[in-house]
């Protein structure tokens, strides 16, 4: 069985937790999860429904605070600071369920992105916000008030927004869900896109086939805890992810 | 490549600078009304510029910022009440009108901790509460003796000409000035970030707005205008009843305002003031038929404009006089005539 690696600091790591735990009252959703991605990395995050994938991206983004445990991003303890602070940092999420500024049109919802999580002004936002709507293929949606949007462009907005912060890492939750194979391959081309600019990515996503695109790790969660973490064909054929999230005879 | 190079931010269109530059040449023309309007006019005028600030700020809260606030006369009447302590302070009487309009500010940056961590209907109703809680802490000040209340006599060193004159003055030196602000700060960063506050406090957070600083920003802008407000209303009244100032009726009349005129907008709710303005100068009177007429009116227009009157115009024509949003050139949709939502 492929281990959790140890993280050390002073590693390559960009983005660490350490022995993080969470729970909801007497519900214990994560469990000493010790879990890292170095610079430019790509990392796959599976585990069947209500392994700790998303609460595990939420203790890192800082949507939730960890009951216990560290996260470090860029060499800086940043366990107690809010989501907006780790997004002026350069952390970027999308959500599982898109959550778009509905009144707003798509540009100024990029706007927002490259100005408060950018920390952009001007002209230099707006450009910014522009040049994230063109990777994501959404240049020409610019003027639509986002709440008519369908969902595969509500999807691409997310990613145009969280990318328009300007982030070194970017953890999507999903973001293929819902999708057609055809949608999510355009989705995918945009992501692509991303890797080749250097940002590091998170990545919890149940289309596999798609995630094997483009990510090189992989990490297995079940129960709260990870069960199994390296390269993707070694992640899939480890029989304890076989176990619990594929099923016998998938593999 | 070449279809991003077309592109341009665009804000201001012909129409918009024509719009602000009518509205700065009727401001300054109206700079000039003692020497041509007679009293009463002065004195109705000065009523629409009140109302035309209360109907700004709680638009900038509610439409804008999404906090729907049911206690904005906390404001209203704090700015009232701080006058009058000022004046019997000694302090001269326009100064502590003005004063007392700061003093509903840093009242507001106090509440600001507490009553911004509520949300929604917990916020609306915390907001009254507080409201009630300010009334029955002014009527402990002997000063102004309970629901019986005080007179800002300070006033009457003036004459009622010149009272008349200064008061219309500071209205609309108020009402401009607040107004102009209000839009300066939702063109800016600030217009961005509250209004992604307001659609989704989380996706806002998660793509680094501050929050609550935000938040502060438009409710003490708010607080200011609804005080300035109270001390203005104080100007022309000169009486103050604790009971009158901190009424619910303000907020219902800054909602009808919003609602009628188009939550949301900017220009919505100055029209909607100039609506509510016209519908008391002829129904006023009629007592208790007014306001059950006003009541009519604002279920006919959640039931069938539900965007307003300006925001109706603005949804069909796509028009925008005072535009605080960004349209991108080149992109579908840019003209005036935008896509239907």
């Amino acid at each position: 069985m492929a281990r959790a690696s140890e993280q050390l600091p002073g590693d390559r790591s960009i983005l660490a937790a350490e022995g993080v735990s969470k729970r909801f009252g007497a519900l214990r959703v994560l469990e000493q999860v010790d879990f890292a991605v170095a610079a430019g990395e790509a990392v796959g995050i599976v585990g069947p429904n209500g392994a700790g994938k998303t609460t595990l991206l939420n203790v890192l983004a800082g949507a939730y605070a960890a009951s216990a445990g560290t996260v470090r991003f860029r060499g800086a303890n940043v366990t107690s600071s809010g989501a907006a602070e780790r997004c002026r940092l350069g952390l970027a999420r999308s959500h599982q369920v898109p959550r778009p500024f509905g009144g707003m049109t798509v540009f100024e919802n990029t706007l927002v992105a490259a100005s408060a999580g950018g920390g952009l002004r001007g002209a230099t936002a707006c450009e910014r916000a522009l040049d994230s709507l063109e990777l994501c293929g959404m240049l020409r949606l610019a003027n639509r008030r986002a709440e008519s949007l369908g969902l595969l462009d509500r999807k691409r907005l997310e990613l145009a927004r969280a990318l328009a912060t300007g982030p070194t890492v970017l953890l999507l939750d999903e973001i293929g869900g819902g999708l057609t194979d055809a949608e999510a391959d355009e989705l995918v081309g945009a992501i692509l896109g991303l890797r080749e600019r250097g940002i590091a990515l998170v990545w919890i996503e149940h289309l596999v086939h798609v995630l094997v695109r483009v990510v090189t790790r992989l990490v297995c969660m079940d129960a709260g805890r990870i069960i199994a973490d390296g390269a993707p064909e070694a992640v899939m054929a480890d029989a304890a992810v076989i176990d619990a999230y594929l099923g016998q005879g998938v593999a | 490549m070449s279809a991003r190079a077309a592109l341009a931010i665009r804000r201001w269109t012909p129409l918009s600078v024509a719009a602000v530059g009518t509205l700065a040449a009727l401001a300054a023309a109206l700079a000039f009304g003692p020497l041509f309007l007679d009293a009463n006019a002065l004195d109705r005028l000065t009523t629409l510029f009140i109302y035309v600030l209360l109907a700004t700020m709680w638009n900038a809260l509610a439409g804008y910022g999404g906090l729907v606030s049911v206690g904005q006369q906390a404001f209203f009447g704090i700015g009232a009440y701080a006058a009058i302590r000022l004046s019997s302070f000694g302090v001269g009487v326009y100064p502590a009108l003005l004063l007392g309009g700061a003093c509903a500010a840093a009242l507001a940056y106090a509440l600001s901790g507490f009553a911004l961590r509520l949300r929604g209907g917990e916020f609306a109703i915390g907001m009254w509460v507080l409201a009630e809680l300010l009334h029955l802490l002014v009527n402990l000040d002997r000063l102004i003796q309970g629901e019986t209340g005080t007179s800002l006599i300070a006033l009457n060193a003036f004459s009622p000409e010149h009272r008349r004159d200064y008061n219309y003055w500071l209205a609309l030196a108020s009402m401009g000035a607040l107004v102009a602000l209000v839009f300066a700060l939702l063109r800016g960063r600030l217009g961005a970030s509250v209004q992604a506050i307001r659609d989704n406090e989380e996706a806002a957070a998660s793509l680094g707005v501050r929050v609550l600083a935000t938040k502060r920003i438009l409710f003490v802008v708010a607080g200011a205008g609804c005080g300035l407000a109270g001390t203005l209303y104080l100007a022309t009244s000169i009486s103050f009843q604790p009971a009158t100032y901190f009424g619910v009726q303000w907020t219902a009349y800054m909602i009808f305002m919003a609602l009628v005129g188009g939550l949301g907008t900017f220009e919505g709710p100055i029209l909607g003031a100039i609506v509510f303005f016209l519908m008391e100068s002829f129904f006023g009177a009629t007592g208790i038929w007014y306001l059950v007429g006003l009541g009519a009116t604002a279920v006919a227009f959640a039931l069938y404009l539900p965007r307003g009157l300006w925001g109706t115009l603005e949804e069909r024509f796509g028009l925008k006089l005072l535009p605080v949003g960004y349209r991108v050139a080149g992109a579908e949709g840019d003209g005036p005539a935008r896509g239907r939502t």
